[in-house]
């Protein structure tokens, strides 16, 4: 074998450019080229392949490039495509896990609109998403504004930012869960304090209005490092030219925000705007740490009203059914954002 | 104004003030949660708060083995995250050679399945999912928990998207040196992609480690269950016993913290290049 190998090791992908690369890239199968007459093996094989019908090499790389894909589609065809054929079927049919399945027609559909908790669950999970989207967005987006400068201690502060994302739900959410213990919390110590009466002090988890307002700000503070990240990655591919330009126009830090920041951070703001609604539609693991889905139905949301009918009640056609409507919104938000992505 | 000679402009002390702030926002209730993992339970909620307990109680640390078996469901959480981990990277990167650089029939239609999969909730089908488990006689065991986590689109579709800035240049090259396609994979686009890799890593440790749901659902039997679950049936067994229950944990939150420090250099180069930014 030639030398090849070992000079493509040695191309670091993130320290030189595209165009740097290809070049190198070329001068190889130009070495390649050059060497390949001196080397016996090479020849002899390249003839024996000049043998080979052309069909029977296409069938060859084929079979070559199932051999790679096999693994995983495997895994993913019994695993995820088998199972979501099996939800879109079950949402029309009654059964109960055990017992034979019976075919329901559209029983399951209508009794949506019946189920109380089911019209609370799909409120409360809109609410939810109307407001911590915009809110992590913008948290999100303030964050990497500020550290994308040159400030000092910079990497620590990006990743003490990120560390709520990747710290384990449960240990994070019996914290919250204590600092706004409404009777001994800290938070409300210090609202206590700071001159608040004890009966206008908030419940938080404890209390129907402010229950959501728990589990947003948990969300918000939980996954913004996430999204920061991603508005870094953004903020890093603009040009620094489009800022020097407009500097030279005269514009102030505010309308180069306005007119250079935000139109070039479109496709990443469409990206996480996307991601958000996604994971805010699937909310489940936070309410069900912080609230359980109370006080009453006031945190009750989607994935948690599938869990209850399926692992609950053992109600496997309804609670499929209830999947469908959270893919069908999670489906119209992304055909939505896509359509409006396009426009602009 | 002046600070040791220099002169700072409000704009920066006030981008100073903010990033402070929010940092310790962000952190502070890591710090109580070490804080409280000191104390005595009755003076864990102690106003106003004392940050460093005058008489720190290490014995929290000794008693959370025996009280519930921590040590098992680290194991059992290790275990689960290393194999779905590794088996992630391998099958992923695997497939995505396929489809960044090899030509084959149906490959729009094969990588389209995985796309419109990308933005499909797992809760949506965890209910099928779980039965056709059970009907492999596979509830209550780690493998169920193993093949539902670790073929996802999501890390194919990182890869590939990888991938596809590699230059295909370089694959032909090594295809003229007689390099067969595995070897290609094995030699060229592994070393090449580590960031990639690491934000995939990152990714799915992460996620199989704080995985609540999934490991809530299929395991029962107090044998089998995950730090997280565990850490939950702690919560929820001694519902009073605060510096007990943050001691548990602060060792649940270290393996993460570990991890994530160990790989975070490459993460935002991770996000960047492989671009799931969009």
């Amino acid at each position: 074998m030639l030398m090849g190998p070992q000079v493509l090791i040695e191309v670091r992908l993130p320290n030189c450019s595209q165009a740097d690369i290809r070049q190198r890239g070329r001068m190889l199968v130009t070495i390649a080229h050059a060497t390949m007459s001196d080397n016996p093996v090479q020849a002899g094989r390249k003839k024996k392949l000049r043998v080979v019908s052309k069909r029977r090499r296409r069938v060859e790389n084929a079979l070559i490039a199932y051999s790679f894909i096999a693994p995983n589609f495997l895994g993913f065809a019994v695993f995820t495509l088998g199972p979501i054929l099996f939800a879109f079927a079950l949402a029309f049919m009654h059964w109960d896990g055990s017992n034979p399945i019976t075919f329901a027609g559209l029983d399951n559909f209508w009794r949506l609109f019946e189920d109380k908790a089911f019209i609370d669950a799909l409120w409360n999970t809109i609410v939810f998403t109307v407001v911590s989207v915009p809110a992590t967005l913008a948290c999100a987006l303030g964050l990497a504004i500020l550290l994308n400068q040159k400030i000092f201690g910079r990497d620590f502060f990006r990743t003490a930012m990120f560390f709520p994302y990747v710290a384990s739900l449960v240990a994070v959410a019996v914290v919250w869960n204590m600092i706004f213990n409404p009777e001994m919390g800290p938070v409300n110590m210090i609202l206590y304090t700071l001159g608040i009466a004890p009966e206008n002090l908030p419940g938080w988890a404890a209390d129907r209005h402010w229950a959501m307002v728990t589990v947003i700000l948990f969300g918000i503070w939980k996954s913004m490092g996430y999204y920061m990240v991603i508005y870094l990655a953004g903020l890093q591919g603009i040009n620094s030219e489009l800022y020097e330009a407009a500097g030279l126009d005269g514009a102030n830090a505010w309308q180069k925000f306005r007119h250079v920041t935000l139109p070039q951070l479109a496709p990443t703001t469409f990206f996480v705007t996307v991601m958000l609604t996604i994971q805010s539609f699937k909310v489940f693991d936070q309410v069900y740490m912080i609230t359980q889905g109370g006080p009453g139905t006031s945190t009750l949301v989607l994935v948690y009203h599938i869990y209850n009918e399926a692992f609950i009640s053992w109600d496997l056609g309804y609670s499929s059914m209830i999947s469908l409507v959270l893919f069908f919104l999670v489906l119209a938000v992304t055909v939505i954002q896509f359509r409006r992505q396009k426009e602009d | 104004m002046r600070i040791a000679g220099k002169k700072i402009s409000t704009g920066t002390i006030a981008v100073y003030l903010t990033v402070i702030v929010v940092t310790i926002i962000m952190l502070l209730p890591f710090a109580w949660m070490l804080s409280a993992s000191l104390k005595l339970s009755r003076d864990v909620f102690a106003f106003p708060i004392e940050w460093i307990p005058s008489e720190p109680r290490w014995q929290n640390y000794v008693d959370i083995w025996t009280k519930i078996p921590l040590a098992l469901f680290i194991y059992n959480t290790s275990k689960l995250t290393i194999i779905v981990t590794v088996l992630q990277l391998l099958t992923s990167s695997f497939a995505a050679y396929a489809f960044a650089k090899l030509h084959f029939p149906y490959k729009n239609t094969l990588f389209l399945g995985y796309i419109a999969t990308i933005a499909m909730p797992w809760q949506v089908y965890m209910v099928p999912q779980f039965l056709l488990m059970r009907e492999f006689g596979l509830n209550n065991t780690h493998l169920a928990l193993i093949c539902l986590q670790a073929f996802t689109a999501f890390g194919v579709f990182l890869m590939r998207q990888f991938y596809m800035s590699i230059p295909t240049e370089l694959c032909e090259a090594a295809r003229i040196d007689g390099m067969n396609e595995y070897q290609i994979w094995a030699k060229i686009m592994l070393p090449l992609s580590k960031p990639a890799l690491s934000t995939l890593t990152i990714f799915t440790f992460v996620t199989t480690w704080n995985d609540f749901l999934g490991p809530m659902i299929y395991l029962t039997r107090t044998e089998l269950k995950t730090i997280q679950i565990g850490l939950r049936m702690f919560i929820s067994q001694y519902s009073a016993e605060y510096g007990l229950i943050m001691a548990a944990s602060v060792v649940a939150l270290i393996p993460v913290l570990i991890v994530f420090l160990a790989l975070q250099r490459f993460f935002v180069e991770g996000v960047a290049s492989s671009g799931i930014k969009g």
